[in-house]
């Protein structure tokens, strides 16, 4: 602050002051907590306008275009046979990379946390990368690997293995998009535990994994379910990475994501907004889970 | 760790060595496949051709105009945030009124909704034939628009918790000296949350530059208009130019990681500042 503005704030001070003096104090103490809560009541009308405006109507919209003529139009297009693979392939996808990324993260935030080698920061710097690329470019660069042109596309091809156009590509990019949140929300939960607990279990005598799974896996858990639900919503959500890398072939490598996409674009909106409205379900599933766990870690970290 | 060690019988620690030697052979095998290798064939093809076929690649006309777009919209957008983010983030900490908690809980929405159905859920009631009359389908407002949603819970996430934190006793001292609450708010608040801004607006800059899934259907991606970066990477692909395609995802990456370490740096060296 400069000193200049420092001496007129001072001064203002003491104008008000010596009104404030003048005037009886009970009326002045009113006006002032009239216009704090005005100020209040606009900021709290300023920020409600832009949720309702860019989440809350557009949403609400989405549910009412959808219900507008019944159920049965809804039930219809939802149990169509190619939105019921492309359903079943998303759920087959996530059962694929969850507890893959799942088992992965806490080996990684295990390595982050308590290793010694050097490779920590290659790894923190690795676990950035999902947040910092475009889900188009990790399509890309799989394809670059795994393609018929990629490195190691003559080998695959000439032992049979296709990953591009096919699950095995499909879990790649879903892994790769989804692969730091387990290890994310246990870091930090392994940083609080500290090793005392643990080294006390070694000192007694107890295996690594012993210490592992009756001394820091149960103080870890509710840290690891917070990331599994990042996890499965990520997966579940995934579009840019398993557009490039399925070929988006229907009812064959279309997910729930790829085939709202096409619906739209073949202009059928009924289609489209009912499987939209069935995802958007589940991330309202997502979300009251991630509220739930928030309030118990929480609780597990107060007591 | 190492004192522990030290006092591990022979054996155990023989065990114990060898099995984290195995676990990180796996997870190193694990990461090779999916981020390493992956990565690395992306800038060896950016890089193939030398950096004057990279240049050219990267300054083809539509490649310019769909990066100039990406970067202009992406710092509109996160200027917007840096305002609204700070606003509710202040609203959810410091007004209280009923349904707070709930609409608290929807701030993570953008975050657990697929990006393709955000896009969606935008052109219902933004798009041709909604009801408010706007229509915004295939414009560059569209873009934006897009890119508002899926950035919004990044400011308000990381300004909440420190909201939460600050000591109000010098927001109180300042207002009795006579402090307006705009003087209270620009001298003490402000500072005190700015490294949480900066980082929120990183991540949201990072998320936006690479945002492909909610764009995709609401721009309709036209040429010198309304492509976006990935957009044109995705196009690219699917007409088998490779080196385009590759040439622009490391443009695009670079753009993200400088934001995302500068914007990081300087939210740490403020935050010492402040210290």
């Amino acid at each position: 602050m400069s000193t200049s503005e420092a001496s007129t704030m001072a001064a203002g001070g003491h104008v008000a002051g010596r009104r404030e003096d003048r005037r009886s104090g009970r009326s002045s103490a009113r006006s002032d907590e009239r216009a704090a809560n005005a100020r209040r009541l606009a900021l709290r009308f300023a920020a409600l306008s832009y949720l309702l405006a860019l989440l809350g109507a557009p949403v609400a919209m989405i549910f009412y275009r959808t219900f507008e003529h019944g159920l049965t139009p809804v039930w219809n297009a939802v149990t169509q046979p190619n939105a019921m693979h492309a359903f079943w392939l998303s759920i087959e996808l996530v059962a694929i990379v969850v507890p893959l990324n799942t088992v992965f993260g806490i080996g990684m935030a295990l390595w982050i946390e308590r290793g010694r080698s050097r490779g920590r920061a290659l790894l923190g710097l690795l676990l950035d990368v999902p947040f910092a690329i475009s889900p188009v470019v990790v399509g890309l660069a799989l394809l670059l690997v795994y393609g018929r042109a990629g490195w190691l596309g003559d080998w695959l091809t000439s032992n049979g293995i296709q990953v591009i156009f096919s699950i095995p590509g499909m879990v790649l990019a879903t892994a790769f998009v989804s692969l730091p949140f387990v290890a994310r929300e246990t870091i930090p939960v392994l940083h609080e535990l500290g090793t005392d607990a643990e080294q006390a279990a070694a000192t007694l005598g107890a295996s690594a994994w012993q210490t592992f799974g009756k001394v820091t896996l149960p103080a870890i858990r509710w840290g690891v379910v917070y990331g599994v639900v990042l996890t499965t919503a990520r997966a579940l959500g995934e579009f840019g990475a398993v557009s490039i890398v399925s070929g988006r072939l229907e009812g064959q490598t279309q997910t729930l994501p790829l085939y709202v996409q096409d619906r739209f674009e073949n202009f059928d909106t009924t289609g489209a907004y009912a499987a939209a409205v069935v995802l958007a379900l589940l991330a309202f599933a997502t979300l009251l889970g991630m509220n739930l766990l928030a309030k118990r870690t929480k609780r597990d970290t107060v007591v | 760790m190492s004192t522990a060690a030290a006092q591990l019988p022979f054996g155990a620690l023989r065990r114990s060595r060898a099995g984290s030697a195995l676990g990180k052979g796996v997870l190193g095998a694990y990461l090779s496949v999916l981020v390493l290798l992956p990565i690395s064939a992306l800038l060896a093809n950016a890089g193939k051709g030398g950096l004057s076929t990279f240049w050219q690649e990267v300054s083809s006309p539509e490649a310019v105009a769909a990066l100039k777009l990406t970067l202009i919209v992406s710092a509109i957008v996160v200027a917007i945030n840096a305002v609204t983010g700070t606003l509710i983030a202040w609203v959810l900490v410091r007004d209280e009124f009923p349904g707070k908690r709930a609409l608290n809980a929807m701030i993570d929405l953008p975050f657990a909704l697929p990006t393709v159905v955000a896009g969606v859920v935008l052109l219902a009631l933004y798009g041709k034939g909604g009801p408010t009359g706007i229509d915004v389908t295939f414009t560059r407002a569209a873009v934006g628009l897009a890119l508002l949603f899926v950035t919004l819970p990044f400011v308000v996430r990381s300004v909440q918790p420190v909201l939460l934190e600050l000591d109000r006793a010098s927001e109180e001292a300042a207002g009795s000296l006579g402090a307006g609450s705009t003087t209270v708010f620009r001298r003490i608040v402000l500072p005190a949350l700015t490294p949480a801004i900066l980082s929120g607006v990183a991540l949201s800059f990072a998320r936006a530059v690479g945002e492909f899934g909610s764009v995709v259907l609401i721009s309709g991606n036209l040429p010198f208009k309304t492509e976006v970066g990935s957009v044109y990477i995705f196009n690219q692909v699917e007409n088998d130019n490779v080196s385009a395609a590759a040439a622009v995802s490391v443009v695009l990456l670079l753009c993200a990681l400088v934001v995302l370490g500068g914007m990081t740096w300087l939210a740490n060296a403020r935050s010492k500042h402040v210290n």
